[in-house]
């Protein structure tokens, strides 16, 4: 990216870097083995580093998955026999098929060497590989946490820019907060809320929506699709309803910070529309921290939301979490812990090595 | 992003195309999104009239929908442990007896008869001849002995029934009406295995029963009055009727466990018609009773529960070889403190404030609903409410007042005591409020711990008083056998089958009797003895018996059986009758959540132009504008 100081190219290709006045830092070197292979190899180091540092934190919560959970209390083996009656050989026999009878850095051992292989042993309570279990559950969760991301994050954009730019104004102060309230309630008690509202129908207000699940069932083709789709509207409205303040709030600082720059003077000196100082100038600039967040949450994603899951009866790695720390399912609980950190940690490395990309300062 | 060449030149501006690509992109990008969301919302038709479910869905199927709240663990009868997944299997397998829903006697059912032989070691059952399994084969004989040998195997420890066949030394299938169990020593619960039997035909193919998991060929074979035909992970379990069923099809086409994971949204559902029924987990709260009783077309169903609520004390934790361990308060040790303890402890109070009714007050070991071996005291033995008794007998085993008026032991040490409360379990909280009330009023100190997971204090032993409670089977032997010395633990602090560590050579002899008896008359007598050592003992103070309290549409569903059918429940019975039983309300739709698929797709599709429409004459305004600058 550049930022020339000719005012003219101000409104061309692409918005200007960031503090204007300055050119690139490459500017005026032309050797073949110049600025380009310095800031290449510059970069290539940066990238090398953000991605050591992602293995060394993949390693630490492989441990601390293991350990963490070897503190919750509670007899595993006892929990899955549900109150039968179980004789002491049996449970020794159980222990032994789980390796629960081995000391703890054994099975620690055990547990690291397996997943190097990419097996993370078997859920004691369904009986199934966990990740099958894994795998069964995510593209729900990647469909309702998915869809509200983009929803949260589009408005979250749109809204906070607009109550930036009005700063001050009657919409500023309603939209920043009806935005901060909806951050607040906590999203099992908005789900309920629209269940009863939406779902059941109150008043003049007819039931539109399934109270939960995912789908009727017995659906195929479009009619699925649609079915699907009209069980989602609650649950996504309530993610949605309590996910989009954070992006206004970040995108609405970080425009008001650009708002007093030079070079939006200069392009309104210019005689272009405030529409246009707005989307050309100020948001790409003012977009830097909010990308962060982006991909931060993008990274939470996976997780899904265990409350409206739960509250929505939704199928997803929610209610499974939920589900596998009641037992302890330890395997189970291992193996999710382990996705869920995975897809922050990348995600944020991911957001780490794109940075650069977008403000050159960075990784300098 | 970068726009240098490579000499370092900055790219020249470009003149045409003034539209940025990704500004078009951001556009349609925020137009798919409103369009996913319009079209989703609009794929809503409104129906303002709950969803008259049942007796018939689109296809003309009756349709009964069951809430549930459970996952199913496994739907293999071999590794199945949690309620919702034997409640499944006994609508999809014969086992080789029933239960009478009125009074909970063993019924034929994959067995017509079945009897002893005089040393008391073999018992012989006549298998029907009239059971096919769903793909058209006949059931027989040797489908239950290669069950049970299964389960006898090693193949897969974790099996679900292992504790009904520990005592079974062979099993046999002489002829294919004739099934022949030897035993180590006499068993008198030979007409109460709960164990489905499988169709060796289908199961033999499996290679690892330990990992096999039923779930991914449909329809499964079986042979009860359902046929289970479809199953989502944590979404939905349907069955169909089983129209060749030996006692006779169900009246409903469908049955379908529909997931709810929170009871509020559950009995949200129930109210729209989108279910059924709503079964409590383990009862719905007396808000939610209460809120759907004043309901049209619906009934709160209130039975006698299975479950006992009780306080059962530390008895001093020791291993089988005799091992003491944990930190049981001595002055439990003593039989006075322990009747005291009982007799300060108003249990009418508890029934009626913490259980707002939905409980009937506790006196023997197993709840009244079962009625062969329910045993009440009689008035002299009785442990009624009786502060006035209780100070008697604690000034009588050495713990009297001082001047604080607190209760001290010959030691001086005050009198304390720790009792181990379940967080998550409301009931435990408030029961605990009152009986730091009533103990503080004798001069006794209480600590309520409450924790998530009470185990690990219990098993180590290291407790005062513990809440506790047990599902009762109609044969009692389990939740007796939990009290006998062989189920202590083999080492310290060590996860066994006892349940608070009361090892009794007296108890267990009676035990061992009742075992023995095949005569029900005479065993159903010596279980009560146990019931009357049990209450005399002071170990085991039994609060209430929680009502079972569920709801369901009578809208969708004219008639169901109860177990027991004077009064009883409908969810978690012993055997298949509610849902076998169920009869469809008449000229109603059945349970369905679905919407007119026609007029689905017609909004959506007005949803979908309307947007692209929309998306289509922002970018050509925009283009314009842009045009202009």
């Amino acid at each position: 990216m550049t930022a020339d100081s000719n005012p003219a190219l101000l409104d061309t290709e692409g918005p200007p870097g960031p503090g204007a006045d300055g050119g690139p830092a490459t500017a005026g070197l032309s050797s073949a083995r110049g600025p380009r292979a310095r800031d290449t190899r510059a970069y290539l180091l940066y990238v090398a580093g953000k991605l050591g540092g992602a293995v060394v934190s993949l390693f630490a919560v492989l441990v601390t998955s293991f350990f963490l959970f070897r503190l919750i209390p509670g007899d595993p083996v006892k929990q899955m026999t549900g109150g039968k009656r179980v004789s002491a050989e049996q449970l020794a026999a159980m222990r032994q098929e789980f390796g629960l009878d081995k000391s703890v850095m054994a099975q620690f051992f055990d547990y690291t060497g397996n997943v190097l292989t990419g097996d993370f042993g078997t859920s004691y309570q369904f009986h199934a590989p966990v990740m099958d279990k894994i795998t069964e559950a995510l593209p729900a969760t990647l469909l309702l946490t998915g869809t509200a991301y983009v929803l949260y994050t589009l408005i979250g954009i749109w809204l906070g820019t607009r109550t930036a730019w009005r700063n001050g104004g009657l919409g500023d102060r309603f939209n920043t907060g009806l935005a901060l309230t909806l951050y607040s309630v906590p999203s099992f008690w908005l789900g309920l809320l629209l269940i009863i509202t939406f779902a059941v129908g109150i008043g003049p207000i007819p039931g539109m929506f399934p109270t939960g699940g995912l789908e009727s069932g017995g659906e195929t083709g479009i009619a699925y699709v649609l079915d699907v789709a009209h069980h989602m509207v609650l649950p996504v409205i309530t993610l949605v309803a309590v996910g989009y303040a954070q992006t206004l709030l970040v995108m609405r600082s970080s425009l008001l910070d650009e708002m007093g720059s030079d070079y939006l003077t200069t392009a309104r000196a210019k005689g272009l529309r405030d529409d246009l100082v707005r989307r050309r100038h100020a948001v790409p600039n003012a977009m830097l921290p909010t990308v962060t967040l982006m991909f931060v949450n993008l990274g939470t994603v996976v997780a899904g939301a265990i409350l409206v899951e739960t509250v929505f009866s939704w199928p997803g790695l929610g209610g499974l979490f939920y589900s596998a720390l009641s037992v302890p399912d330890l395997p189970l609980v291992q193996g999710l812990f382990f996705v869920f950190s995975t897809a922050v940690i990348l995600m944020n490395t991911l957001a780490d090595v794109i940075y650069p990309l977008l403000d050159p300062r960075v990784g300098r | 992003m970068d726009t240098q060449d490579q000499h370092g030149r900055t790219a020249a501006p470009k003149s045409t195309a003034p539209r940025r690509p990704h500004g078009r992109l951001r556009i349609a990008l925020a137009g798919g999104a409103a369009a996913f969301t319009l079209t989703a919302g609009l794929a809503t038709p409104l129906n303002p009239a709950p969803q008259q479910a049942a007796a018939k869905a689109d296809d003309g199927k009756k349709v009964l929908t069951v809430a549930v709240a459970q996952s199913v663990d496994s739907l293999s009868p071999f590794l199945a442990q949690r309620l919702l997944s034997t409640s499944i299997h006994r609508l999809t397998y014969e086992y080789l007896t029933n239960y009478d829903p009125k009074d909970n006697k063993a019924i034929p059912g994959f067995a017509t008869s079945w009897k002893p032989s005089a040393d008391k070691l073999t018992w012989t059952y006549t298998i029907r001849g009239d059971s096919k399994w769903s793909d058209g084969k006949q059931a027989t004989a040797e489908d239950a002995a290669w069950t049970f040998n299964k389960v006898m195997s090693k193949e897969g420890t974790a099996t679900a029934n292992s504790n009904f066949v520990t005592n079974f030394k062979k099993v046999t299938a002489p002829s294919p009406t004739k099934l022949v169990i030897e035993l180590k020593k006499p068993q008198a619960t030979m007409a109460a295995l709960d164990v489905p039997i499988v169709p060796k035909h289908v199961w033999e193919k499996v290679d690892d029963i330990s990992k096999f998991n039923n779930d991914k060929d449909f329809p499964i074979v079986g042979n009860g009055p359902f046929i289970l035909t479809d199953y989502k992970v944590d979404q939905y379990v349907r069955l169909k009727a089983n129209k060749s069923f030996w006692r006779g099809s169900p009246k409903f086409d469908e049955l379908v466990f529909k997931t709810y994971k929170d009871q509020d949204a559950a009995v949200s559902a129930l109210r729209k018609g989108e279910v059924s029924f709503v079964a409590g987990q383990p009862a719905l709260t007396p808000a939610q009773a209460a809120s759907l009783k004043g309901e049209e077309n619906i009934k709160v169903n209130e039975g006698p529960g299975r479950r006992f609520f009780a306080l059962a004390t530390n008895p001093g934790a020791k291993t089988l070889d005799g091992e003491k361990f944990g930190d049981g308060n001595p002055a439990l040790l003593d039989k006075r403190v322990r009747q005291a303890l009982f007799l300060s402890v108003d249990r009418q109070a508890i029934v009626d404030k913490v259980f707002q009714g939905q409980a009937v007050e506790g006196a023997g070991y197993i709840p009244p609903r079962f009625a062969d071996y329910a045993w009440k005291p009689s008035a002299d033995q009785e442990l009624k409410y009786d502060p006035k008794r209780a100070a008697k007998l604690l000034d009588e085993a050495g713990y009297k007042k001082n001047g604080d008026g607190k209760r001290v032991g010959k030691d001086g040490k005050p009198l304390d005591f720790r009792i181990l409360c379940h967080a998550t379990d409301p009931n435990d909280k408030a029961v605990g409020k009152y009986l730091k009330e009533w103990w503080g009023d004798l001069g006794i100190g209480l600590k309520v711990d409450c924790l998530d997971d009470v185990s690990v204090p219990w098993y180590a032993g290291e407790y005062d008083l513990a809440f506790d409670g047990w599902s009762v089977n109609p044969d009692p032997d389990f939740v007796l056998g939990i009290h006998t010395c062989p189920a202590l633990p083999k080492k310290a602090k060590e996860s066994a089958a006892t349940d608070n560590f009361i090892c009794d050579k007296k108890y267990d002899e009676l035990y061992d009797k009742q075992l023995a008896e095949y005569d029900p008359a005479k065993r159903a007598g010596i279980v009560k003895q146990m019931e009357s050592w049990l209450y005399d003992s002071g170990y085991m103070n039994v609060l209430a018996y929680p009502n079972a309290v569920e709801a369901y549409r009578t809208d969708q569903i004219k008639s169901i059986t109860t177990m027991p059918t004077a009064a009883g429940n409908i969810y978690g019975q012993d055997g298949y009758w509610s849902w076998w039983s169920a009869v469809p309300a008449d000229g109603k739709s059945s349970s369905k959540d679905g919407s007119s698929t026609g007029v689905i797709i017609g909004i959506a599709a007005a949803a979908v132009v309307l947007v692209g429409g929309g998306v289509l004459f922002a970018l050509r305004r925009r283009s314009t504008a842009e045009d202009r600058e």
